[in-house]
């Protein structure tokens, strides 16, 4: 039998508490008697007289003492750090009592107090305000994606630092998408869990590749954003070479998929060093650029598409979703002479960007505002001129507006305008689904589609509409549904953007063809 | 390398609340922040927060600061007098709450109360005299905070005046306060009749000395544990001081009744004490002052050490940032009036009491007080609400000071500039509320918020400081 005590110096407790303590003690394992007291003269010669503490014992009234009496050292000590505990308690304590008067956390570090385990923050403030919330999460040890735009890249590039000092992730900002471990983050679609991890400098171009990998039997581990400008050069792929190796490790990730628009030189060999290491089987998209060169494991594709295609291929898996009835075949005789343009109307950025290489290819030049190559910039974005191709979802266009993808409004405005000029021939789109997004957007394209009709058939016009949608059939709004209230509008549905881009392209060159003979002249 | 979560994904979700909703419909698990732009909308501060936040060079700091709060043993040993004891209060000055304010600025209760103390002191014999003494710049004034001291409402404290010297054993500080004048027309309210000074003679001929004579049987008193009893009573110790002051009698009478001191003075301070529910408030705010002192000046710590008001600006101190007070409008309190007054005759927030509230006191500990709370028409519910709100803007919690309703949590302690910054929720204050003009007094008592400003304030001379700017 030993004894053992402690003394909390200037600690006032009241005797009911210290009595409800002590009786908690003595009930340890271990413990023979215990008791919790100030240690008062009167108070001490009542714990001396039972044996729990030598007389004499130094502590002033204002201290409280705990002492015991236990078989061992172990059960001793045990029964006192409770009673520390106890005594320290708790900022836990009373917290029954305020669960019907809950108060919302008002900052991240509010949110600990009510799920200590938090590992991630998603901002979407606004952006003047991101970096500061985003530098709070980092330093509370959360990974970070900053769905936010309008973050300096001086911004950017010190949250990188500080993340990479970390070790954590910081995608973004405008990094609009993200799936970690089949949670969605920002706007994102309900796929497939799966072997598959991507890293994506583009958010709809993440959006493509695992919707329709996960359309074709395969599945994501984790889908990972780094911002639109991480592959800048200064940036330098700061977040994308941190996922690739954080892709490299996860256990659950066999194939790894890279997508981006093509990166300058130097920052491309750095992504490509990094993606040479990982050991496993990499699919590099970086978008119309020419097929690069690696060692290891390392494939490239030149689109969206067709990354899913090989990712797909590596898996086995052939089975897609199958291209729809592709509407009926135009008449393309019914067309006016100067009915020759492809116009492409699209919400998702990296849609756009990857239209105007096919169309740029099989057509000659696409003018944009956001275009390939500057000379081809719309002096102003309210213009249409020859094939032309926009991203409503471009900053410039939802400036105090709502995201195309969000609401359509922007897009019907700009598809009657469209509509109204006599040289459309074909209205390009694309539809994106997923958690986020408009809960019904084909309902809206089919009453944009309508109205276009109307407006182009007082002139005699008639109009072409190629699209997409990019979605899966376990997204909100469901791919399949969605593909079949378009198709009741006559409308030509490809399987994916790529494709939507080519059959847009083969149906100008047919129409040009119609009236000019073939290009070589020998009709 | 980043480790991709193995376990599922707990997000913190700032700005757009649907995805919290798309996350949690996925089967993750969200917490949507109730954000709004911290600095009140100026993103300069809010990036110098942000710097702050969880910044290791701060957090040490505020442990050092709050422990030395924390273990501070606030004892009163003795009834001194201002002009012998409180440093530098020889010749004419006089001592007011919050923070320094020159005489043409002063609100009205603040002036009335100097103009008594004048005529007090003999320096004039007229109010009207008095005032051309303060015009013509012959008084010295300055904070109570500056000597060591606090004062309630105006504060006032001139060299005659008797005052509790409280020392904190484990630092060796000491904070200085006058005796409580009770309730009515007093000269803390700005009161200055022949009836206010006439007690404030009586106070320093028969009670200051019965109660030195009281405390030297006694011997020193430990101010904590008798907080920590009296919260357990019902007190809050800053608006509510009836059980603290019962205690306090409890202890002094027997002294009294052993010392030397005459009958009559024995039963006219008992009298006194009995009849003054608020007795023993100028020794929980000294009391208060001596712990957060000590935890005062520990270089980068962003705990609030004092906030004061001097009728006209709202004033707080900040332990890294030890020379300087962020000031900002003093609010107009919310609360009850006495019959025959209302909001429009209430000056604005006045007194150095908020100490209480500094040390995790007063509105602090209003789950203990739930009595205060109908002040301004609350439920206990209320107050228990405002102490745990209170948790969220706070370094830790005083462990010495527990709330029964509350399971006898911790009482929320050592206000955070940051968390009050990042969150948005103002510390709450309870106070009595004086009439605007000179002389009539208290007319009520209520409850009120440290404006935001005085926090924002000193982010960025915190950042500053601890990043080797100036």
């Amino acid at each position: 039998m030993l004894k053992k005590f402690i003394v909390k110096k200037n600690h006032y407790s009241d005797s009911v508490a210290l009595m409800k303590l002590s009786a908690e003690i003595e009930s340890a394992p271990g413990i023979l008697q215990a008791t919790a007291i100030m240690s008062t003269p009167a108070n001490i010669e009542i714990a001396a007289a039972a044996g729990l503490v030598d007389e004499g014992l130094q502590a002033r009234p204002t201290d409280l003492l705990v002492a015991v009496c236990a078989d061992n050292e172990k059960a001793a000590e045990e029964a006192l750090e409770l009673a520390q505990g106890r005594l320290n308690n708790s900022a836990s304590r009373g917290v029954a009592a305020s669960q019907s008067r809950k108060m919302r956390p008002k900052s991240i570090q509010m949110g600990f107090a009510e799920q200590p385990d938090l590992n991630f923050a998603l901002i979407s403030c606004p952006g003047e305000f991101a970096a500061a919330e985003a530098e709070k999460a980092l330093n509370f040890g959360l990974h970070t994606m900053i769905f936010s735009d309008n973050v300096s890249i001086a911004d950017e590039l010190r949250l990188k630092q500080l993340a990479l000092e970390k070790d954590l992730f910081m995608m973004g900002p405008d990094c609009g998408t993200a799936i970690i471990s089949g949670v969605p983050l920002g706007f994102a679609n309900a796929v497939n869990k799966g072997n598959v991890g991507v890293v994506a400098a583009s958010g709809t171009g993440l959006q493509q590749v695992t919707s329709l990998i996960s359309q074709g039997g395969g599945g994501i581990s984790h889908a990972l954003g780094t911002g639109g400008r991480d592959l800048s050069t200064d940036i330098g792929g700061i977040s994308m070479c941190q996922g690739i190796e954080a892709l490299a490790a996860d256990k659950n990730t066999e194939i790894i998929v890279i997508i981006s628009k093509p990166p300058s030189e130097e920052v491309a060999e750095k992504v490509v060093a990094t993606a040479e290491k990982t050991g496993k089987p990499t699919f590099i998209c970086f978008l119309g650029a020419e097929k690069g060169t690696g060692k290891g494991e390392l494939v490239y594709a030149a689109s969206l598409a067709e990354t899913a295609e090989k990712v797909l291929g590596k898996l086995a898996l052939g089975a897609r979703t199958p291209a729809s009835n592709n509407g009926s075949p135009p008449d393309l005789k019914d067309f006016r002479d100067e009915q020759e343009f492809i116009r492409g109307v699209y919400s998702g950025g990296t849609f756009c960007y990857e239209a105007q290489i096919i169309l740029r290819d099989a057509l000659g030049p696409v003018w944009s505002s956001t275009p390939l190559d500057k000379s081809y910039k719309l002096a102003d974005s309210m213009m249409i001129r020859e094939h032309t191709v926009i991203d409503l979802g471009d900053d410039e266009f939802t400036h105090g507006r709502p995201h195309p993808m969000i609401d359509h409004r922007s897009r019907h405005e700009r598809i009657l305008q469209e509509a109204e000029d006599p040289t459309t021939a074909l209205i390009l789109f694309d539809i994106v689904l997923g958690y986020g997004a408009n809960p019904d957007p084909a309902a809206d394209m089919c009453a944009s589609i309508k109205e276009a009709r109307e407006v182009a058939g007082r002139d005699n016009r008639q109009l072409i509409f190629v699209g997409f949608v990019c979605g899966t059939d376990h997204d909100p709004q469901n791919l399949r549904e969605q593909i079949q209230i378009l198709e009741q509008m006559d409308v030509i549905i490809e399987e994916h953007n790529a494709a939507a881009s080519y059959r847009a392209a083969s149906i100008a060159k047919s129409l040009k063809e119609v009236r000019f003979g073939k290009p070589d002249g020998r009709d | 390398m980043p480790d991709l979560p193995r376990e599922s994904l707990k997000v913190a979700n700032v700005g757009l609340e649907f995805f919290s909703e798309n996350i949690e419909t996925a089967g993750g698990s969200a917490i949507h922040v109730d954000w709004k732009p911290p600095g009140d909308g100026d993103a300069d501060t809010a990036r110098a927060l942000a710097a702050l936040i969880n910044n290791p060079i701060v957090e040490a700091a505020n442990e050092v600061a709050f422990d030395r709060y924390h273990s501070a043993n606030p004892v009163v040993d003795s009834i001194g007098r201002a002009r012998d004891d409180i440093p530098g209060m020889d010749g004419r000055t006089i001592l007011h709450a919050g923070a320094p304010v020159a005489w043409k600025d002063m609100c009205g209760p603040m002036k009335g109360a100097i103009l008594g103390a004048t005529v007090y002191e003999g320096w004039a014999q007229t109010l009207a005299e008095a005032e051309k003494m303060a015009e013509n710049g012959e008084i010295t004034f300055d904070s109570c905070h500056h000597r060591n001291a606090v004062g309630p409402m105006a504060g006032i404290i001139s060299p005659s005046m008797p005052v509790w010297k409280v020392t904190n054993t484990e630092h060796g500080n000491i904070a200085y306060c006058t005796l409580n004048e009770g309730l009515g027309k007093v000269l803390r309210f700005g009161a200055n009749s022949e009836e206010v000074l006439k007690r404030l003679n009586w106070m320093e001929k028969v009670l200051a000395p019965t109660l030195a004579s009281a405390l030297d049987n006694t011997g020193p008193i430990e101010l904590k544990p008798l907080i920590a009893q009296a919260l357990q009573m019902g007190d809050e110790v800053h608006n509510r001081n009836a059980a603290a002051s019962s205690l306090l009698l409890k202890k002094l009478i027997i002294g009294a009744l052993e010392s030397d001191a005459a009958q009559n003075d024995i039963k006219s301070m008992a009298s006194f004490i009995a009849g003054n529910d608020h007795f023993f408030l100028n020794l929980s705010m000294p009391a208060c002052k001596c712990m957060l002192d000590a935890a005062h000046g520990v270089a980068g710590s962003s705990m609030v050490t004092a906030m004061a008001r001097n009728g006209v600006m709202f004033g707080v101190r900040v332990s890294g940032l030890p020379d300087m007070w962020f000031t900002s409008p003093a609010p107009v309190v919310d609360g009850l009036f006495f019959p025959g007054y209302s909001r429009d005759d209430a000056a604005a927030d006045i007194g150095d009491s908020a100490i209480t509230e500094t040390a995790g006191l007063g509105g602090f500990a209003m789950a203990a007080s739930p009595a205060i709370v109908q002040f301004v028409g609350g439920s206990p519910a209320d107050a228990l609400a405002q102490s745990l709100a209170m948790r969220h803007i706070t370094i830790g919690a005083n462990s010495q000071f527990t709330l029964p309703s509350l399971d006898f949590a911790p009482s929320a302690a050592g206000i955070d500039i940051r968390k009050v910054v990042d969150t948005g929720i103002l510390p709450t204050v309870n106070t009595g509320i004086a009439h605007k003009q000179a002389g009539v007094g208290q007319i009520g008592a209520g409850i009120t918020s440290a404006p935001l400003d005085c926090f924002l304030q000193a982010v960025e001379p915190l950042h500053n400081s601890i990043s080797g700017n100036s």
